[in-house]
């Protein structure tokens, strides 16, 4: 019998060499269910999640991808992880979004957010949403920390968020 | 009996009157709040404001635009709420508060074509200072106020969004608007004031 703590951590680090592999190529964008959204919004780990929100259709989300992409970047090593939840419909996954994902050959997290409903999870995120994107929620749960924008932002500012009200050793 | 009821109510327009000031400047209406009349071009050229349609009880304000796929997918929709309501007294009220230079889509010249090339039957109107969508706190497009007439007053009965599936008319369960319409035309309570959809950012000019 193998130790289940030991199973789970080989299951863990065979997901994360998997999905590192993918990303080195191509990478495959899920379509979700709130409660794998919810995953990153409760998470008690020491981690800063910057949540995006974001569609093929927006542009001004298209603009900022690059900024969330080079906070990605620069965030190596560091407890930060920006995560983009798309808000396309689930059937211009395959059609919109992969392709688009790719194109831009984009690193960070993504996944698409199939609740049609938007008014039953939106205040879930935030209650100041009203619901325009681009949104993002910075959230760290160990340090009881959550800031929410829904504004496009730039590099410059992602960085000042992150060091003023996610300071690293506080 | 009769004087609490009567001090109640001037409590209550009190509290309105104070809650309509300092919503105002905290970004817009709610629900309950006392909307202001506007003066905005139509894509026909006449310049529109509320009051003028005496007849009305009330008007679906609905900002919008050409360009936003989420706008795009309620077009048909707007244009079966006004089919639906405006004989009842509540037409729909387009409004598009894009910046042009933001959006170059959304120029008057191409508000015109919309309108034409999809026979809107309510108006679209041209909100090119952007201070109507300011003033009522518009988020996004599609965003939708639902007025109703009070005496001289126009309050906020229903902020929100028009259903509760943007991408498949199909697929709708809840349709907000027609609830909120319904229940005002019979003189009843919206049964929900207020709800949030996704949409697309209003296309706010450089400098404001």
């Amino acid at each position: 019998m193998v130790p289940r703590r030991i199973l789970c951590l080989s299951a863990l680090l065979c997901s994360l060499l998997l999905t590192g592999n993918a990303m080195a190529q191509t990478q495959n964008v899920a379509s979700v269910k709130l409660p794998h959204l919810q995953k990153y919004l409760n998470s008690k780990s020491d981690t800063t999640y910057v949540i995006n929100f974001w569609a093929t259709w927006c542009k001004p989300c298209i603009e900022e991808l690059p900024n969330f992409e080079a906070l990605q970047k620069q965030s190596a090593g560091k407890p930060i992880q920006v995560v983009l939840v798309s808000m396309d419909f689930a059937k211009d996954l395959e059609k919109k979004v992969v392709p688009f994902v790719n194109r831009h050959k984009l690193q960070s997290t993504v996944f698409l957010l199939d609740e049609p409903d938007q008014n039953a999870w939106i205040d879930l995120i935030d209650p100041s949403w009203s619901g325009a994107i681009p949104a993002t929620l910075f959230v760290n749960n160990s340090r009881k920390q959550r800031f929410f924008i829904e504004k496009p932002i730039t590099l410059a500012q992602l960085q000042e968020y992150i060091t003023s009200k996610f300071p690293q050793n506080p | 009996m009769k004087k609490p009821y009567y001090l109640l109510l001037l409590l209550s327009v009190f509290t309105l009157l104070g809650t309509s000031a300092y919503k105002a400047a905290d970004g817009g209406y709610q629900v309950g709040d006392t909307a202001s009349d506007f003066k905005l071009k139509n894509v026909n050229g006449q310049l529109v404001s509320l009051r003028d349609q005496k007849e009305a009880k009330g008007y679906i304000v609905t900002f919008t635009c050409n360009t936003c796929p989420y706008a795009k997918l309620y077009e048909d929709r707007l244009i079966q709420l006004h089919r639906k309501y405006a004989a009842k007294g509540y037409p729909v009220i387009a409004i598009n508060p894009n910046d042009v230079t933001a959006s170059p889509g959304d120029s008057y010249a191409q508000m015109q074509k919309r309108a034409s090339d999809k026979k809107f039957p309510f108006v679209y109107l041209y909100d090119e200072s952007q201070e109507v969508a300011k003033r009522y706190g518009a988020t996004r497009t599609p965003h939708v106020y639902i007025l109703t007439k009070s005496g001289q007053d126009l309050k906020v009965s229903y902020i929100g969004a028009i259903d509760d599936n943007s991408g498949d008319p199909e697929k709708v369960q809840k349709r907000y608007v027609e609830a909120a319409l319904d229940n005002l035309l019979s003189g009843k309570a919206v049964p929900q004031t207020s709800t949030k959809a996704i949409g697309c950012t209003i296309k706010w000019r450089n400098n404001s």
